[in-house]
């Protein structure tokens, strides 16, 4: 079997192997693959074994300031919360940002290599990245792994020469230009919010608080979506955070407890 | 290709469990002591935790013989990096360097759950956990291990600080002094041992801050 490794060509070490102290170690980092007939078979068993994080809910969508991102902060291996604290919103550069659904290692390392590949065509360009051409950098990699078992259900949003960019790209190669998108296992629950509520001409203030809701809304009917609400804007100059609130917190934003009215004393018993 | 016999399993497990805690200046890193395979107990006194650095210490649970290769690696990578740069390699530094290593091997992963404990570059504790494939994070406190399931809720309970990420953020330090933190650790290894059967014999606690790095151990149920 022969792996396309180019996906990972500009991490190789800045000092050259002249030095001779790299003997023994690959010049290029490379992925060791276990010596078996039954390459799929061996996949299924040790994902199986090492379980990885799933259950999100992540979304984005264009409007007329700019682009709003969202998503929750759960990671879940089973029915065990293995973490409430993620960073599902990954931060490319200072223009650009990532979400992260399916595996949590695979959108990790894949965005810190889009990382270095944007800053890459920076430095050979003179100027900054495309959306289409940075989503279409991440798309071709994982095609180039596709049936090796990668998970990743990302979108890439971001501010270029051109205004405004949103693309959803997924480990099955798939990959979409749009203006809305919801990813993850609670993502029929965030577009029903997002959907209802959308505007076009929305103001920032309007569009972060319908993300949130959307988020609130989806960690609120699915298990496996909890945490903390995280919400970016990216607009002209960049990225901003916009909020961060514990979705427990919200829940009584949403729905205010009401003193209720006692409709009768509690009284003395009398002749006891 | 070479043919394989048809069912070829090159991964065991050999149980533990670990703890990190990140204070303001220090860090606390335990781990027990019992290695097993089964129901067999195969060595009472197994060190599970590894000095990667001055400022950095890995403890591992989960196949050993995995864990074991993985820490010749970061050391022989770590020698490069010092004969290179002239100092020691950084926490955080560290810390990606083992989420790269764990991933270049995501075909055929290390099966070792690791918590990754130290001071960064500023002296604060810092501590970092991984999923086997390389996903990682930084944390406050910190467990892996077949006790996990045990001693987080615990850790929660005990320790829980903000979410670092709030927003306006607030302060996620925690409040624990090194003394508090060691003892709360002991505390988490004794309730395990209660009821995990591949935790127990001997508790090994690293404790490093500004002065250097201390150990003590404690003992825990043997049966």
């Amino acid at each position: 079997m022969k792996l396309d490794l180019s996906g990972l060509e500009s991490t190789a070490p800045h000092f050259g192997t002249s030095d001779g102290l790299s003997h023994g170690f690959p010049t290029a980092p490379s992925f060791d693959l276990p010596i078996t007939g039954d390459f799929d078979g061996f996949q299924k068993e040790a994902i199986q074994m090492v379980k990885p994080a799933k259950g999100t809910t992540t979304l984005a969508f264009i409007f007329k300031e700019g682009v709003m991102v969202a998503a929750d902060s759960r990671a879940s291996m089973g029915g065990y919360i293995s973490s409430q604290s993620v960073k599902k919103i990954i931060e490319i550069n200072p223009h650009m940002l990532g979400t992260m659904a399916g595996g949590a290692a695979d959108c990790q390392f894949w965005h810190r290599n889009l990382g270095i590949k944007c800053r890459l065509h920076e430095l050979a360009n003179k100027r900054r990245i495309s959306v289409t051409g940075a989503s279409k950098l991440l798309a071709n990699i994982l095609y180039s792994y596709r049936g090796m078992g990668l998970s990743v259900g990302t979108m890439i949003a971001g501010w270029d020469e051109t205004g405004p960019g949103l693309y959803y790209v997924d480990s099955e190669g798939g990959r979409l230009k749009g203006t809305r998108f919801s990813v993850g296992s609670g993502s029929p629950y965030a577009y029903g919010v997002l959907d209802s509520g959308y505007r076009f001409d929305m103001s920032v203030e309007e569009a972060a608080e319908l993300a949130r809701r959307a988020i609130y809304h989806a960690t609120f009917r699915d298990g496996a979506s909890g945490g903390v609400a995280s919400v970016y804007h990216v607009g002209p100059n960049g990225w901003t955070k916009m909020s961060g609130d514990d979705v427990g917190e919200l829940h009584y934003k949403y729905y205010p407890v009401t003193p209720s009215t006692v409709e009768q004393e509690m009284g003395e018993v009398s002749g006891a | 290709m070479t043919k394989q016999a048809a069912n070829w399993s090159p991964y065991d497990n050999n149980g533990g469990s670990c703890v990190a805690i990140a204070g303001i200046d220090y860090c606390v890193i335990a781990a027990d002591t019992r290695m097993s395979t089964g129901y067999s107990i195969l060595t009472r006194e197994y060190s599970k935790i590894c000095k990667l650095a001055d400022q950095s210490l890995m403890a591992s649970s989960g196949f050993q013989a995995d864990v074991k290769a993985l820490q010749k690696f970061l050391a022989a990578k770590h020698l490069i990096y010092q004969h290179q740069h002239n100092k020691q390699m950084s926490c955080p530094a560290m810390a990606q360097l083992l989420s790269n290593t764990l991933y270049y091997k995501r075909f055929f992963p290390y099966y070792s759950f690791n918590v990754l404990g130290g001071l960064d570059t500023e002296g604060k504790g810092c501590v970092y956990t991984y999923d086997a494939v390389g996903s990682y994070e930084r944390v406050g406190y910190g467990c892996q291990g077949s006790g996990s399931t045990l001693i987080m809720p615990f850790l929660d309970n005990q320790l829980k600080s903000p979410s670092p990420l709030l927003l306006p953020a607030q302060d996620a330090v925690t409040p624990l002094s090194e003394v508090e933190a060691v003892d709360l650790v002991k505390t988490c290894f004794a309730s395990a041992t209660e009821r995990d059967i591949y935790t127990g014999d001997k508790l090994e606690i690293v404790i490093l801050n500004a002065d250097g790095i201390r150990r003590e151990y404690m003992e825990l149920r043997k049966d």
